[in-house]
């Protein structure tokens, strides 16, 4: 029997998730530290796929994603935390959860509507500036807010988010974003990247499509702040910056604008990179007892990759290619 | 009472907006120019202030008194330099290259100048107070219902004198003519024999080295320095030159002292609005006239 490429995808996703499970539960090769990265890994190929979905597909530039995070975050946590006060201690209260989340997600989909709608409009790189100077105010206002920790941050988050939680929605979301790629409106955001004057002229309504995918973006960003700030359980500003975001931007561009497996291969390696590099710098910095190697060499290294990937290898991993098994079989030629 | 106060403020706003005017025209060179957005233009900025500390620490404690003047062009060289050489290295070899590609490596390259000043151990990520007094000593001036201090005077001057600088350079004479010219033609001004990868570095060079100078004008004015002070007054600059219409040197100068002022203006009556005014300008341009204050609605060419 000739299984449907979907049905494949889906059983290969749960071969992973089975084997990541087990191994974890029964200790073999994963330990928590492990399984901790692999979480983080997948809530930032949420967070590339989304951004890819703008940057990537659609040829905007928006480097505010994590102040959409934010909204995500901060809006559900303060649900989970200071509103409703539920532990996870009942599938009821799990599905409270979801619900805090679906809602940090819409809240920052209407943020991105608001923001989308008059920038959009415009050519150029005005969407660049406008999404750089939103993650600043945002991350000036919850500064400025004590009932939601200031500076300090949101503190006592309950740990919903879990290795089963965070795998089903990343699942989700990459196959729903998936498939909005490959469908007609996937067609006119891929001519406005390519040509928007003809793409105009064709009778695509450019306006109308990169509002919408903006705001399908900030919905999925705002999706990953949620899980992401009942994984770590703390909300912090400076986690939402613009560091945040361009870790984000490197691993698009990193895996190739326009290429789904592309941003998750990257999330993945560079999430992993990024942990080696910290054990590597810890190790260094023993090793010179005269000279302290700060971690912010992290930083360094990543921004020299960006440029490094930029100047030779300006498609990025994948380019525009896929991994076949995330096409949809009509799509092939 | 509430008119005294003003008129202070708007002294202060001038002050600022002198220093955004610095960075923003540099801002609006490379965009005129190369339609770049040169996201690292606050790190010139940063590394002009850093320069001049540096100077002045370091010729201090060998007991040497360097004059003012020259630290002034030390700074706006080290800025020049590190402009210049993120040019060569960085954007030239994109220049051909889709322009989404370039503008990432701008904030590349910003990352980069930003962390590798935070990482070095001799500059660590942390603050320095700026030795102001070392360098000018500070006087105020009492006015009865307002005070000016001399810092003011000599950032308001200083960015003016750079001010008719740029105008003669870019007014009147051949640079400033071929600079014209490839802002609006590039390929025309090749076939005029204009060498245009000569005229955008000297452009580079040029925005470097007044982001440097507002880089020392900030230290003596604003007494502290850390690594990432570039951010945030760079991407006011580049909201000033957007509103003043980007690409047009006398709207970044309009732009930047609005700016400033109304920065004052609203900080003074809450800081938290201080901090958001830069960005509720930007939207409001954004929406009602995009092209900026002075700029012209260019037709799309196909």
């Amino acid at each position: 029997m000739r299984l449907s490429r979907n049905l494949k995808l889906i059983f290969y996703a749960l071969i992973f998730y089975l084997f990541i499970f087990l191994t974890h539960r029964f200790q073999i090769l994963i330990n928590d530290y492990l399984l901790h990265i692999i979480n983080v890994s997948l809530i930032y190929v949420i967070l590339t796929v989304s951004l890819n979905l703008i940057n990537g597909f659609t040829g905007q530039f928006s480097i505010g994603h994590m102040g959409f995070a934010a909204v995500g975050a901060y809006i559900s946590g303060i649900l989970t935390t200071l509103i409703w006060k539920i532990q996870p201690n009942s599938i009821y209260n799990y599905i409270l959860f979801i619900i805090a989340m679906i809602i940090g997600g819409i809240s920052a989909m209407v943020i991105g509507y608001l923001i989308g709608l008059p920038t959009l409009r415009l050519r150029g790189d005005y969407l660049a500036i406008v999404t750089l100077g939103f993650g600043e105010i945002i991350r000036t206002i919850i500064n400025n807010v004590d009932y939601v920790g200031g500076p300090r941050g949101l503190l006592g988050i309950p740990k919903f988010s879990n290795f089963t939680i965070i795998f089903v929605i990343t699942l989700i979301s990459v196959i729903v974003m998936r498939n909005i790629v490959y469908s007609t409106h996937g067609r006119a955001f891929k001519s406005i990247r390519e040509d928007q004057i003809a793409s105009e002229l064709v009778g695509v309504n450019t306006t109308k499509y990169k509002v919408m995918i903006f705001t399908i973006g900030s919905f999925f960003a705002g999706i990953a702040g949620a899980l992401l700030c009942h994984l770590l359980q703390i909300a912090h500003p400076t986690q939402f910056g613009f560091m945040g975001t361009i870790l984000v931007l490197v691993m698009v561009y990193a895996g190739g604008m326009g290429s789904i497996s592309g941003s998750i291969i990257a999330a993945f390696g560079l999430t992993f990179m990024s942990e080696g590099l910290r054990l590597v710098l810890r190790q260094l910095d023993e090793m010179t007892p005269t000279i302290s190697i700060g971690i912010e060499w992290r930083m360094v290294v990543y921004s020299l990759l960006l440029i490094l990937i930029m100047l030779f290898r300006t498609e990025g991993l994948m380019g525009k290619r896929e991994l076949k098994i995330l096409v949809p079989e009509e799509e092939e030629r | 009472m509430e008119k005294i106060f003003n008129l202070q403020q708007l002294i202060n706003g001038i002050q600022l907006g002198s220093i955004y005017a610095l960075i923003s025209l540099g801002y609006t060179m490379v965009y005129g120019i190369v339609r770049l957005i040169n996201f690292a233009h606050g790190d010139f900025f940063m590394i002009g202030a850093f320069a001049a500390y540096f100077t002045v620490v370091l010729s201090s404690a060998k007991g040497l008194n360097i004059p003012v003047f020259l630290v002034f062009l030390i700074s706006m060289a080290s800025g020049a330099g590190v402009a210049a050489l993120a040019n060569q290295v960085a954007y030239k070899p994109l220049r051909y290259k889709p322009r989404l590609s370039a503008l990432i490596t701008a904030i590349g390259v910003s990352m980069f100048i930003e962390y590798i000043f935070s990482a070095l151990p001799f500059i660590g990520p942390s603050y320095r107070a700026f030795p102001n007094n070392q360098l000018i000593k500070s006087k105020i001036f009492e006015f009865g219902t307002f005070t000016l201090s001399n810092y003011a005077i000599i950032d308001v001057l200083v960015s003016i004198g750079l001010m008719l600088f740029l105008t003669y350079l870019v007014k009147y004479t051949k640079v400033g003519k071929a600079m014209r010219a490839v802002s609006q033609d590039k390929d025309a001004a090749k076939l005029m024999g204009i060498d245009i990868e000569k005229i955008i570095m000297i452009t580079f060079i040029v925005g470097g080295a007044f982001a440097g100078a507002a880089g020392i004008l900030t230290g003596i004015s604003y007494p502290r320095i850390f690594p990432y002070m570039g951010i945030l007054p760079g991407l006011k600059a580049f909201i000033a030159a957007v509103l003043g219409g980007i690409g047009n040197i006398p709207g970044a100068m309009l732009g930047s002292y609005i700016m400033g002022i109304s920065e004052t203006f609203a900080t003074s009556y809450n800081s938290l609005l201080g901090e958001g005014i830069a960005f509720a300008i930007l939207i409001i341009v954004l929406i009602f006239r995009p092209q900026g204050l002075l700029g012209e609605t260019i037709a799309e060419k196909v």
